[in-house]
């Protein structure tokens, strides 16, 4: 029951301090709003029925955004202004301590892909989509996204060492896992690296979910998430014990 | 005979007496060749140790010689790279949540959230305690309180000045009520005055019960706080005891101040032929310094200047300080080493 107290509490101080702070909201409205707002510019007439099929690419940018650079900056703060060795000092486990940590990150996540699909509703019909496996790709790529942001934040010392290393995964994401470009129409050779990334499969879903396109059984995708998710927090418990636990 | 056994959890942690009468007193950490190294440097060196349960005990050193690393380790922030370590009963070691329980830390610099308010920062460390929410509330604002802080517990920590960082990090480390408390350089650049209060709020949770583990570079505030010391260089425990024992069997010399109503000069020497045994040394403003192994006698000195038609204004024995006990085994100058550390934190 201790552990509940600790870890409810350090998701509540996570989500105070870091992600309900108006520059954080505001990244994750803007962000999907200027894509939109792009597609209108370049095809104004298709752009409202285009909305639905650029949905799952926004969600999903918008969760990998989110979340990889939340957790990985904050912790490295937290970690910078040594507040973090108070969570290494109380007694609560470190699996407990890193769950609380990602919850707000994951929740961040979650929230921020639903911002566009909010706006969307303005525009266009969303009849249709299935919003419960929708549901379960927000999250699963939320948390995959947000373990990698951990991965990140284990491996960086500094803020800005952190930004980089984030960028280094997200952008190449961003037009590999078939957000915007479909995977079948990238060139053979870079094919292989795009069934790699995590992002792949809980955009597959999202297709699936909302524009009924999915290329992959969703219970396969739902399987490399988990799969992935599991591999990122043994290798994230591993590495915190080795190189925070000096 | 006096010995300090490490406790044991199915001991009751008080004097024991053995068969032949030998005192035994538990001690709430143990720690036996601790050693920490990262690569060829070797941060902490084989040390020993034995903490008595209620004492304040202070580790003396220069920077970089492992004070830090020590409480590191006897917290759970660092792995040892070999030896023990026993915190009341419990393997530090193996079961270093189990010794976070009972242990609070105030690292030497402060660490809690810039964001957060005094009051909510409190209330969090005490979460990380599961201590339920009335509670918590209950405490911190009893801790604001005490510490002087009650004005401006609803402040962000960015806003607190050195002073009342200090004291709301000591604040936070002993909302759970800690057995044990580690304070590594609780009162290092802080103003006088809250330096004076934290010492006296140490001495306080002494007399609470509360066995504290301190590291200061200030020898005068060791001297003053700690029941036993141990100076570390270099990662090697080189001296340790009771003040008293360390004063006793270091500080071994004896020396009288005299001051005299006139000029000294031309009478050391006169002195110094009429007492071959003492060593004397002038001193400022018409004084002399008398020392010897054996404790001076002031009698015979007094009747020969008498007789010189010499008058005595005072005769005093100084006793030696700690920071002479620390020079003496170190080597290390104290005020090098209090400008040392000062250097560091500009």
């Amino acid at each position: 029951m201790n552990a509940w107290i600790a870890y409810w509490n350090i998701l509540k101080k996570d989500i105070r301090n870091y992600y309900l702070k108006p520059p954080n909201i505001s990244w994750g409205i803007i962000f999907p709003l200027s894509w939109t707002l792009m597609q209108f510019i370049r095809t104004p007439q298709a752009g409202a029925a285009e909305a639905k099929q650029l949905l799952p690419g926004l969600m999903s940018m918008s969760v990998l955004f989110g979340t990889t650079s939340m957790l990985a900056v904050t912790i490295t703060f937290e970690r910078r202004g040594r507040s973090f060795d108070r969570l290494l000092l109380a007694p609560i486990s470190i699996t407990a301590m890193v769950l609380a940590k990602i919850s707000g990150a994951v929740l961040f996540g979650v929230v921020m892909a639903f911002l566009p699909a909010l706006l969307a509703a303005f525009i266009t019909d969303l009849s249709g989509i299935s919003w419960g496996m929708g549901i379960i790709s927000v999250l699963l790529m939320s948390i995959t996204s947000t373990l990698l942001g951990l991965a990140i934040a284990v491996s960086s010392k500094e803020v800005f060492e952190a930004q980089t290393y984030s960028n280094f995964f997200r952008f190449p994401m961003l037009f590999l896992s078939g957000l915007f470009i479909p995977i079948d129409n990238l060139p053979v050779f870079l094919q292989p690296i795009s069934y790699c990334l995590p992002l792949t499969y809980g955009v597959d879903i999202l297709n699936k979910a909302i524009t009924n396109t999915g290329i992959m059984n969703v219970w396969f995708d739902c399987l490399v998430l988990i799969g992935i998710s599991i591999l990122l927090f043994c290798f994230c418990l591993w590495n915190i014990k080795k190189k925070w636990i000096l | 005979m006096l010995k300090i056994i490490p406790s044991k959890q199915n001991l009751p942690a008080k004097d024991r007496k053995t068969k032949n009468g030998e005192r035994f007193i538990m001690s709430i950490i143990s720690v036996t060749g601790l050693k920490k190294a990262y690569g060829a440097i070797i941060a902490v060196d084989g040390i020993s140790l034995d903490i008595e349960k209620g004492q304040i005990f202070g580790l003396l050193g220069p920077n970089g010689a492992g004070k830090t690393t020590t409480i590191n380790m006897l917290t759970g922030l660092a792995r040892p790279t070999a030896g023990k370590i026993f915190v009341d009963g419990i393997d530090g070691i193996k079961n270093i949540k189990k010794v976070q329980r009972i242990i609070g830390i105030v690292p030497d610099e402060s660490n809690l959230y810039d964001e957060m308010d005094g009051f909510d920062n409190l209330c969090f460390c005490a979460s990380l305690y599961g201590i339920k929410k009335a509670e918590r509330e209950k405490r911190a604002n009893k801790l604001l309180e005490i510490f002087g802080l009650k004005n401006t517990g609803k402040r962000p920590f960015r806003a607190y000045s050195k002073g009342m960082r200090r004291k709301l990090t000591i604040a936070a480390g002993i909302i759970h009520h800690p057995e044990i408390l580690f304070l590594d350089e609780p009162t290092t650049g802080i103003d006088v005055e809250s330096a004076r209060q934290i010492r006296s709020l140490i001495l306080d949770m002494k007399r609470q019960g509360t066995t504290v583990f301190l590291t200061t570079h200030y020898i005068e505030e060791a001297e003053r706080l700690c029941d036993t010391v141990a100076f570390i260089v270099d990662g090697k425990i080189i001296k340790k005891g009771t003040i008293d024992e360390l004063m006793e069997n270091e500080g071994n010399e004896h020396i009288l101040k005299l001051t005299l109503e006139g000029s000294v000069n031309g009478i050391i020497s006169d002195l110094q032929l009429n007492f071959p045994n003492f060593r004397i040394k002038p001193g400022g403003n018409n004084s002399c310094f008398i020392s010897s192994v054996e404790r001076p006698s002031l009698l015979p000195i007094l009747q020969y200047l008498d007789k010189k038609g010499i008058s005595v204004y005072e005769a005093r024995e100084i006793r030696p300080s700690l920071e002479d006990v620390f020079v003496k085994v170190t080597g290390i100058e104290a005020a090098e080493l209090k400008r040392e550390k000062e250097g560091v934190r500009k």
